[in-house]
């Protein structure tokens, strides 16, 4: 027993992913003494998580850089907090107590997953999951990989995967056709993305790209080894050694919604200085609502001056801010999944994956409370980050508010952190 | 230019790069389940990145890790459970 | 006795509920939420047998069994198990004071006996060394209570009686008006609404006393008892101020439930760092493998405490056909069969398994130390 690593500056960032990272420079560049949290292995967040960092874009090379005027902990998961200015973390099991004035929550997004049958089986991995499992080392080369889901991370993902040398069978888009086009049109404006778009589709090019078009099953005994997909009219058996689907991306609210923070659309609320409802908390990036890097990055640099008290906002930085949020509406009603997605579980397929439970157990006129006491959904060990989000799907629920500990530390780390250092501060 | 680790999993020793993920590592070697449901299916990773906890396994003893989340390390062991 | 109003759908209202309607009474369950969806659905879920009072002790045993009885009826789900409770005794004198209360337990037909220190680390090996030995009560169990509750309710209606998902505005004489506007008459209303009791019946002496709980990842077999320590007896006595007791429950899953901790300030809902920073202490002092264990959830609940520490069953005199079943504190899970079976025997005026005098709502009680 010992107590928490204690340790104070005045801007804390959770998250260093481009959000996080773009917050702490703003706010070290404007003199404050700046601690990023992040629990991958290396910061950059799923996007810049390359173990080749030679790979990574321009305006990462920038950031990393500006980043090290920070702290940065990796492996750190905030468990838990007496207030938001007051966190207590999870770093390799040592318990650390990190007090700062300010809070920038820059937790990105994450998958949302909707169940059908074979979902469950190895091989089954999300699009974001193929995309990270791949920069964290994974062999994909001759593996052969069906992609299917919706949105712009199709693209990229498709792209790591054909340059890792696998062979990637179709990339499917459940999103129509003319709906596909009338945002590829929307996005004439940004010549930017589209050249980027262009390149990652050269990068799979010997890959089909169909529209209309989504997982009916997976089957497989051990592993997954064919995947029925329903391709605009027909079904197709496609045999793969991979499946990497997904309904999209939703924000990570979870360290949020601990500390209060008003959540709308899914997507934590925040004011033109990317303020939270809590004064004191800032939040920037996708779990402010799903807009890819450039957005987040502007709107992390707008949280860090905020929090580190600076005006130093530029015009421009402004406009880009509001497009960027125009651009995560406009994602949001392009790519929503649509009904038959809904449809495609029957009564004995997995919902909560921790503890085996199947559609068929609950009654959608239950709250998410209800099920979770009377059947355990989402009493297990991802405590419904994955059957949370399907269920909002499925049934329209509303989600249940987290509660400490996030993540799951050893009983004696959150013990430690929720020990005093200096005695006269226990009531 | 990687190095080279090596792990014992299940028993058994497996030289791989010293830059893997656990996740990657075990998947690398053509150990597709991570470990077993209720009715003793097999499971492995579905989000990659640490949220879905379908990547627990035993590291260095300690039960319920995540291997997404872990880096392998030179002498670590590794138990799935199936 | 033709039809009953039970107001309340947890572990509590819903036992009375079956057994009236087994009984072939007319049973409508009135509960805003879900069964189980109160205090009940935050407990810990021990059936354990305490003896503070004879009263006490005698409304334990019979409740005990009569959970025996019904385990065979109840579903998995419901995780009914018979893992024994062992009352840690960290010095001789605690021991000394568990081996005085061996013969009243047997006294009251429950088995009971004091280990040593070897036979229980036999018992438990992953408890700490030093112990002196346990105050071992074999008989007692653990379940998980909404599913339970859950399941009664499935039998109240399955045996004709309704439940009406509904708040109740106002009760009177044989009769209780709902938020929707509708009146619900019956010969007879219970009310077992837990800590809810008195906002629906004025001068209910009822407070609420929050405790955290905490559940661990699975570990099956480190722990196979319902462990507590013997101080937890101190704490549950003293009634206001916080305090915290080594408490740790293994569930069927090979989960482990970590307790507890009580404090008097409403129904302020906050969690309390501290509180459960030395719940957590106490664990892992007491089985020091749980350090290793990862801690999944957190919550809290609100147990409805009365002054003498017993609970409330009974008629209560203020309105005609209006009865009580309420304030079981933390024995509400263990006390429900018992409870319904007074309910049930006052109701159709057949002989109380134990004396429902000292149980009586309208008794006098003595003064509530502390309200927060």
């Amino acid at each position: 027993m010992s107590p928490p690593l204690e340790q104070v500056c005045d801007v804390v960032v959770v998250g260093a992913g481009p959000a996080g990272l773009a917050a702490a420079a703003a706010a070290s560049g404007a003199g404050r003494r700046v601690i990023v949290l992040d629990q991958g292995i290396r910061p950059g967040g799923q996007i810049w998580r390359h173990r080749d960092r030679s790979a990574l874009p321009t305006a990462a090379h920038h950031l990393m850089n500006e980043a090290k005027r920070s702290v940065i902990i990796p492996g750190a998961r905030v468990i838990d907090g007496r207030s938001p200015h007051d966190l207590l973390v999870d770093v390799g099991g040592v318990a650390h107590r990190v007090r700062a004035t300010a809070l920038v929550i820059a937790t990105g997004a994450r998958e949302r997953f909707v169940p059908f049958p074979g979902w469950t089986l190895p091989g089954v991995v999300g699009i974001g999951g193929l995309q990270a499992l791949i920069k964290s080392g994974l062999d994909v080369k001759g593996a052969r990989i069906v992609i299917a889901g919706t949105g712009p991370l199709l693209l990229p993902v498709a792209a790591t995967a054909a340059r890792a040398g696998a062979n990637v069978r179709i990339v499917a888009e459940q999103v129509p056709f003319r709906r596909l086009a009338r945002f590829g049109l929307s996005m004439l404006g940004r010549p930017r993305a589209i050249a980027q778009a262009i390149r990652y589709r050269i990068a799979f090019r010997h890959s089909s790209f169909a529209t209309d078009s989504w997982i009916l099953r997976a089957e497989g005994s051990s592993a997954v080894n064919t995947v029925l997909l329903r391709r605009g009219g027909a079904v197709e058996h496609v045999a793969c050694d991979w499946l990497a689907t997904s309904a999209g991306l939703i924000p990570d609210t979870e360290l949020a919604q601990l500390f209060g923070c008003a959540i709308g659309n899914d997507a934590i609320v925040v004011d033109a200085e990317q303020g939270t409802s809590v004064a004191g908390v800032w939040a920037a990036g996708e779990c402010t609502g799903v807009a890819g890097d450039a957005a987040a990055i502007v709107e992390g640099t707008i949280a860090g001056a905020a929090a580190a008290g600076s005006n130093a906002v530029t015009p421009r930085a402004r406009r880009h801010q509001e497009s960027g949020r125009a651009f995560a509406r406009r994602l949001e009603l392009t790519f929503a999944p649509r009904p038959e997605l809904l449809a495609l579980a029957d009564a004995t397929t997995v919902l909560c994956r921790c503890e085996d439970i199947a559609v068929g157990a609950i009654d959608p006129s239950w709250s998410q409370r209800q099920a979770k006491l009377w059947t355990r959904v989402g009493m297990g060990e991802c405590q419904g980050a994955v059957c949370g989000p399907a269920c909002q799907s499925l049934f329209g629920w509303t989600l249940n508010r987290p509660r400490a500990p996030l993540g799951t530390p050893r009983c004696a780390t959150w013990a430690d952190a929720l020990q005093h250092a200096n005695p006269d501060d226990a009531r | 230019m990687t190095g080279r680790v090596r792990l014992v999993i299940n028993g058994a020793p497996h030289d791989v790069a010293d830059d893997l993920s656990v996740a990657a590592a075990l998947f690398n070697l053509g150990i597709m389940a991570f470990r077993a449901d209720g009715s003793g299916h097999p499971r492995a990773p579905l989000c990659g990145m640490g949220t879905c906890f379908e990547c627990r396994v035993t590291i260095d003893g300690v039960a319920n890790s995540r291997a997404c989340l872990a880096l392998v390390r030179n002498g670590m062991t590794v138990e799935t459970t199936t | 006795m033709g039809t009953v109003v039970v107001v309340g759908a947890g572990m509590v209202g819903t036992m009375i509920a079956y057994r009236l309607a087994e009984a072939g009474v007319r049973v409508t369950l009135v509960e805003s939420a879900f069964a189980g969806s109160g205090s009940t659905g935050a407990a810990m879920g021990h059936i354990v047998v305490m003896d503070d009072s004879p009263e006490q002790l005698a409304l334990c045993a019979h409740s005990r069994a009569r959970w025996d009885e019904l385990a065979a009826t109840l579903p998995p789900s419901g995780e009914h198990e018979h893992a024994g409770t062992l009352w840690l005794a960290t010095s001789d004198a605690e021991l000394a004071g568990a081996t005085a209360r061996v013969a009243g337990y047997q006294r009251a037909g429950i088995d009971a006996c004091v280990v040593n220190d070897v036979e229980l680390y036999r018992l438990e090996p992953s408890v700490r060394r030093g112990l002196a030995g346990a105050l071992r009560v074999p008989g007692d169990a653990v379940c998980y209570p909404p599913a339970i509750a859950r399941s009664l309710a499935e039998r109240v209606m399955a045996l004709g009686g309704a439940l009406l998902r509904r708040s109740v505005a106002s009760l009177a004489a044989h009769r209780v008006a709902l938020d929707d506007g509708s009146i619900v008459t019956a010969d007879a209303i219970v009310v077992a609404a837990g800590v809810s009791s008195p906002s629906l019946v004025a001068g209910l002496p009822i407070v609420p006393r929050k405790g955290h709980l905490v559940i661990t990842d699975r570990h099956p077999g480190l722990v196979h008892h319902q462990l507590v320590e013997l101080g937890y007896l101190h704490s549950a006595h003293t009634f206001s101020g916080a305090s915290v007791a080594f408490n740790v429950q293994p569930r069927r899953t090979g989960q482990l439930l970590i307790g507890s901790s009580r404090e008097l300030v409403g129904y302020d809902a906050t969690f309390n760092h501290d509180l459960v920073g030395q719940m957590l202490d106490r664990a892992t002092h007491f089985v020091p493998a749980i350090a290793q264990v990862r801690a999944v959830r957190s919550w809290i609940g609100f147990r409805p405490a009365t002054p003498d520490k017993l609970p409330l069953i009974g008629r209560w005199p203020a309105e005609e056909g209006l009865w009580i079943a309420a304030g079981h504190e933390g024995l509400g899970i263990t006390m429900a069969t018992g409870t319904a079976d007074l309910i049930v025997a006052g109701l159709l005026e057949r002989t109380p398994p134990v004396d429902p005098e000292r149980f009586r709502p309208d008794r006098v009680m003595p003064a509530m130390e502390r309200v927060a």
